[in-house]
C-alpha cells in the first residue's frame, strides 16, 4: 500500500498526527506495537496514572479528611483490585476511543512492529510472524520512550518494578522503596501513601522535582512528608536484592555512609529512555545522539533523512505527552505545507501529586543564571477563601515578571487544581501579559485561580491586597 | 461639514482604478491637498490629494477596485493638526484619542508580538510581523491582523532549519498574490495580441563597431554640449525612423478594414518599472536630433523609475524598440506592442568572431529581433526594414545623408 504518510506509533504524539494529517487530507496509516492505541501516555501512563491517584485520593479524604467535614464513617478499607480494575476501565474506554478517531478520520490501522527497511518503506511484523510492507512519500516517528533501566539495579517485575508494573499491583505494599525523586515516582508514591503504604523516596540529587523551581520542590517536600513519605535526598542506590517478599535496597549517603534500607516493593523511576529498538533506522542512516540516545531532529523535527521526521519523547525536549501532542500536529502541519509554531519555552509541567504542581516558563534559578532582572510575587493558598472552604491550604502561586516591562516570564505553583490553573498563566504568557494585566483582569470569586491573580499584584508592585 | 471625495476621471479609457495605498490613516488630520491615498490604473499610479484641510474618514480601503466617481473618503471639518492635539482637552473624544495617542507613540515591549494562531498565519505568507501594524492590546498582533497583513510586503527569507547530518530541509509552501489591475491588463493585452495578429519574427546581427567608435570619440564633447549622454537608444531610434520612411507598412495600424498609415514616428520605448513594464512614448522622434532623443528618453525614464509618467504619456506610439539586452538577453522574440504593427527587440553586446573579406575578426555583435503582424507587412518589408536599420548602424554616415 502506498500512503501520503506512515505514522509509527499510536502514542499521544503520534495518534495526533496522525489524525492531523488525515484531517489536512493527506492518505494517512499508523502502526501499533501494541493490541490498544494510546501508547504509554493512554495505556500505562498518565491516564491510568491519574484513574488512581483520584481513587486513592478518595479513600486518604475518607480516611484522614471528612471526620473533620462532619462525615463519619465506620469499617473504611481500601479496595486494590477494584481500584485498578476500576482504571482498567478508564483505559480500556479511552483506547477505544482512539480507535473510533483512526475511523472516523479514515486513518489506516496496522497492527505490528513497525520497522524501516529504506526512506519510504515500512515494513510491519504482525504478532503472527507474518509481514508486511507499506511505502509513504513521508514518515513521523512517533515510539515514545521506556522506563530507564538502572545497570546496577534489574527491575524483575515483581519485586523490583517499574510504573508500568506499579499500575498494576494487586496488593498495597507495606514499604515501598521508592527510587527517584521526580513526578512519576512521586505522582505513584503518593498512590500508595495515601492507600497507607510507608513511603521511602530515595533521590540522587538534593531535590525533589530537581527540573523545577526550587521552590516547589521544597513545599511539596514538607507537603508530602506531613502525609508520611520519608526522603533520603542526596543518597546515591548501589543496588538492590529480593529474597521472597523483601527488597533490600542499598545506598551511599551524602557523607559516602553505606545504607541499607527493607521494603517489600522497590520502584524504580529514574527517568524514561527514548525507544527505537527494532526501529530499522540503522537501514536509513540515522544514528541516535550520544546522550539519551534521542534522534536527532532540526528545528522542523526533520531527521537526516528528508520526509522522515520525529516526534515526541524519540526527540529532543521534555517527555510530556501534550508536548509529542503539539509536535504531531507541526509535523503533520510541516508536511501540508503549512508553516506552524511551537513556543517550547511555554510548555506546561505538572504533578499531580496533592496538592498539584505546575509550572510554566523560567524559573527563578534560569532567570538568575541568565541575569534577568525580574519581581517575584507570591501568594499562599492560606490566605485564599477558596482554599480555606475545601481545606486545602498547602501551596503557593509564585509569579516571577521583567523587573522593568512587568511582562510575565514564568509561574510557578504548588496547590489545589494547579495542573488546571497553570493554563491561564500559558494563555497569558503567549500572548505576553504583563503581572499587571493579569491583576487588572476579573477573577471569579471564591475560586482558586483568585491566587494567580494576587501573586500577579504582588509581583507588579508588592500589593496584593489580601496578604 | 464633510466633504466626499470621489475617484477623479484620470483618462479616457480608465474606468477604474485599485487604491493601492492609504497615506494618511483614518482619523488623521489633513491639510488642503495634502496627498492622502495613492490609486493605481493599469497604467499608471495616481495620487489622491485632499480637497480642503479637516479629518480624514475613509470609505474604500487598501486593495479596492474602484470605479471612476466612487466615494473614496471624506474630509469632515474639523479636527487639528497632529501637533495642537495633545494640548487640546477634549471631552467627549477622551476615549478615543486615549489609546490612538497610546499606538503611535508609546511602543510597549509587546507591540508587534503576534498571537501564536497570527504567528503562523504570518508565517505563511511570508510576512513579516515587524511589518505588520498590530491592533491589539499593546500593539499585540491578533489574528485578524495577521490574515489582513500585506503579503507583498515579504520578511527577509528566514534562515532554514539548522541542518541534521545531511538533512535537506528544502520548502514546498507556494504563496498567493492578488494581480495588480496593471499586471491584469498587461496579462490580457499580451494574450489578444498573440491571438489577434498573425505575429512573426525575423532576425539579423549588427556589428556595433562603428557606433561605438563614434560613442568613444565623441561621448565626452556630446555631454559637454547637450548634458546627456550619447547612448545607443537614439542610433536606434533614429535609423529606425529612418527606415520606417522607407516602409510606412511597419509604421501602421490596422483599424477594422482599414490601414492606417502615420506620417510621423511615435516611438515607444519600453522601460522596466517598479511596477512592471511601461511604454512612455518619444514623440516626433523622426524630428529629433539624436540629443534631443536621449534627453527625452532619460527624462522618460526617470519617470518611469518613480512611477510619475502621466497617461499621456503613454499613449499612442506608432513603433515600439525594446532592450532586453539590459539583462543580458541574446536573442528573443518580442511582442507586438498592440494597436502597433511591429517591434524591435535589441540585444546585449557581445565580441563574436565574424568573417571579414576572408578574414575572421572579433566584432562587437548585436543580435536584433523585429516581431511583426504579417497581415499588413509583408517579409520583403519586415526583412527590408530590419536590413535597412542594421545598414544604417553599421553605417551611421547613411543617417546624415539619408540613404
Amino acid at each position: 500500500m502506498q500512503f501520503d504518510v506512515i505514522v509509527i506509533g499510536s502514542g499521544p504524539g503520534g495518534y495526533v498526527a496522525a489524525i492531523r494529517c488525515a484531517q489536512l487530507g493527506l492518505k494517512t496509516a499508523i502502526i501499533e506495537k501494541y493490541s490498544t492505541y494510546g501508547g504509554t501516555c493512554l495505556n500505562v501512563g498518565c491516564i491510568p496514572s491519574k484513574a488512581l491517584l483520584d481513587s486513592s485520593e478518595h479513600y486518604h479524604n475518607a480516611a484522614h479528611t471528612f471526620k473533620e467535614h462532619g462525615i463519619n464513617l465506620k469499617d473504611l478499607s481500601p479496595d486494590i483490585k477494584q481500584m485498578v480494575n476500576r482504571k482498567n476501565e478508564v483505559v480500556a474506554q479511552t483506547t477505544g476511543g482512539i480507535t473510533y478517531l483512526f475511523k472516523k478520520n479514515k486513518v489506516s490501522t496496522y497492527h505490528g512492529m513497525g520497522s524501516m527497511l529504506d526512506k519510504n518503506t515500512v515494513k510491519v511484523t504482525k504478532a503472527d510472524g507474518s509481514s508486511e510492507n507499506i511505502t509513504a512519500k513521508n514518515i513521523i516517528l512517533a515510539t515514545g520512550s521506556k522506563p530507564t533501566q538502572l545497570p546496577f539495579l534489574k527491575t524483575d517485575g515483581k519485586r523490583i518494578i517499574t510504573s508500568t508494573e506499579a499500575l498494576n499491583l494487586q496488593e498495597i505494599p507495606k514499604h515501598l522503596i521508592l527510587i527517584g525523586g521526580g513526578v512519576i515516582g512521586l505522582e505513584l508514591g503518593s498512590v500508595y501513601a495515601r492507600l497507607g503504604s510507608k513511603v521511602t523516596v530515595v533521590e540522587f540529587m538534593d531535590s525533589i522535582i530537581g527540573t523545577m523551581d526550587k521552590s516547589l520542590g521544597k513545599e511539596l517536600q514538607k507537603v508530602l512528608a506531613k502525609q508520611g513519605m520519608e526522603f533520603l535526598l542526596s543518597h546515591k542506590v548501589t543496588g538492590a536484592s529480593v529474597k521472597g517478599s523483601k527488597v533490600t535496597v542499598t545506598a551511599d549517603n551524602a557523607k559516602g555512609e553505606k545504607i541499607s534500607l527493607e521494603g517489600d516493593y522497590c520502584l524504580v523511576a529514574v527517568g524514561r529512555t527514548a525507544y527505537t529498538e527494532n526501529l530499522g533506522l540503522e537501514n536509513i542512516g540515522i544514528s541516535l545522539e550520544e546522550r539519551g540516545k534521542k534522534i536527532p531532529v532540526n528545528a522542523h523535527l526533520e531527521t537526516s533523512v528528508p520526509g522522515i521526521y520525529a516526534i515526541g519523547d524519540v526527540v529532543k525536549g521534555a517527555m510530556l505527552a501534550h508536548k509529542a501532542e503539539d509536535e504531531g500536529t507541526y509535523v503533520a502541519e510541516i508536511i501540508a505545507g503549512q508553516k506552524p509554531h511551537i513556543n517550547y519555552n511555554l510548555i506546561p509541567g505538572v504533578v499531580y501529586t496533592w496538592p498539584e504542581v505546575a509550572s510554566v516558563g523560567q524559573t527563578e534559578e534560569q532567570l538568575k543564571e541568565a541575569g534577568i532582572k525580574f519581581k517575584a510575587g507570591s501568594f499562599p493558598f492560606k490566605a485564599s477563601g477558596r482554599a480555606r472552604a475545601s481545606n486545602d491550604t498547602d501551596g503557593f502561586v509564585k509569579v516571577l515578571a521583567d523587573a522593568t516591562t512587568d511582562e510575565i516570564l514564568g509561574v510557578h505553583m504548588i496547590g489545589p487544581r494547579a495542573a488546571d490553573m497553570i493554563a491561564e498563566a500559558v494563555v497569558a504568557m503567549e500572548f505576553r501579559a504583563s503581572a499587571e494585566d493579569i491583576a487588572r483582569i476579573s477573577h471569579a470569586h471564591p475560586t482558586y485561580t483568585e491566587a494567580f491573580k494576587e501573586a500577579s499584584m504582588a509581583a507588579t508592585e508588592n500589593r496584593a491586597i489580601h496578604i | 461639514m464633510s466633504l466626499v471625495i470621489k475617484v477623479p476621471p484620470v483618462g479616457e479609457s480608465i474606468s477604474e482604478v485599485t487604491l493601492s495605498q492609504w497615506i494618511k490613516k483614518d482619523g488623521d488630520y489633513v491639510e488642503m491637498d495634502e496627498v492622502i491615498a495613492e490609486l493605481e490604473s493599469d497604467k499608471a499610479t495616481f495620487e489622491l490629494t485632499a480637497e480642503k484641510a479637516g479629518t480624514l474618514k475613509t470609505i474604500a480601503s487598501e486593495g479596492d477596485t474602484l470605479a471612476i466617481g466612487a466615494p473614496v473618503c471624506s474630509i469632515e471639518e474639523g479636527g487639528q493638526p497632529a501637533a495642537a492635539k495633545e494640548e487640546a482637552a477634549p471631552k467627549a473624544e477622551t476615549k478615543e484619542a486615549a489609546p490612538k495617542t497610546e499606538d503611535a507613540k508609546a511602543s510597549t515591549y509587546a507591540s508587534g508580538a503576534p498571537s501564536p494562531s497570527a504567528a503562523k498565519i504570518l508565517a505563511e505568507k511570508g510576512v513579516d510581523a515587524a511589518s505588520v501594524k498590530g491592533t491589539g492590546v499593546g500593539g499585540r498582533l491578533t489574528k485578524e491582523d495577521a490574515l489582513n497583513a500585506d503579503s507583498s510586503k515579504k520578511a527577509a527569507a528566514p534562515a532554514a532549519a539548522p541542518v541534521v547530518a545531511a538533512s535537506v530541509p528544502g520548502s514546498r509552501s507556494e504563496r498567493r498574490e492578488k494581480m495588480s489591475s496593471l499586471r491584469k491588463t498587461v496579462a490580457k493585452r499580451l494574450v489578444s495580441v498573440k491571438n489577434e495578429t498573425a505575429m512573426l519574427t525575423t532576425f539579423n546581427e549588427v556589428d556595433m563597431q562603428p557606433i561605438m567608435d563614434i560613442r568613444a570619440k565623441y561621448k565626452d564633447k556630446f555631454k559637454e554640449k547637450h548634458g546627456v549622454g550619447l547612448g545607443f537608444m537614439s542610433f536606434f531610434t533614429k535609423a529606425v525612423c529612418e527606415a520606417l520612411k522607407e516602409y510606412p507598412s511597419v509604421n501602421a495600424r490596422i483599424e477594422g478594414e482599414e490601414i492606417v498609415f502615420n506620417d510621423f514616428a511615435d516611438i515607444s520605448i519600453a522601460v522596466s518599472a517598479p511596477k512592471g513594464l511601461v511604454v512612455p512614448v518619444i514623440r516626433n522622434a523622426e524630428a529629433m536630433s539624436l540629443a534631443q532623443i536621449e534627453a527625452s528618453v532619460m527624462a522618460l525614464a526617470v519617470k518611469a523609475r518613480d512611477s510619475k509618467l502621466t497617461l499621456e504619456e503613454m499613449t499612442g506610439g506608432t513603433f515600439t524598440i525594446t532592450n532586453g539586452g539590459v539583462f543580458g538577453s541574446m536573442m528573443s522574440t518580442p511582442i507586438i506592442n498592440a494597436p502597433q504593427s511591429a517591434i524591435l527587440g535589441m540585444h546585449n553586446i557581445v565580441e563574436r568572431p565574424v568573417a571579414v573579406n576572408g578574414q575572421v575578426v572579433i566584432r562587437p555583435i548585436m543580435y536584433v529581433a523585429l516581431s511583426y503582424d504579417h497581415r499588413i507587412i509583408d517579409g520583403r518589408e519586415s526583412v527590408g526594414f530590419l536590413v535597412k536599420v542594421k545598414q544604417l548602424l553599421e553605417d551611421p554616415t547613411r543617417l546624415l545623408l539619408g540613404v
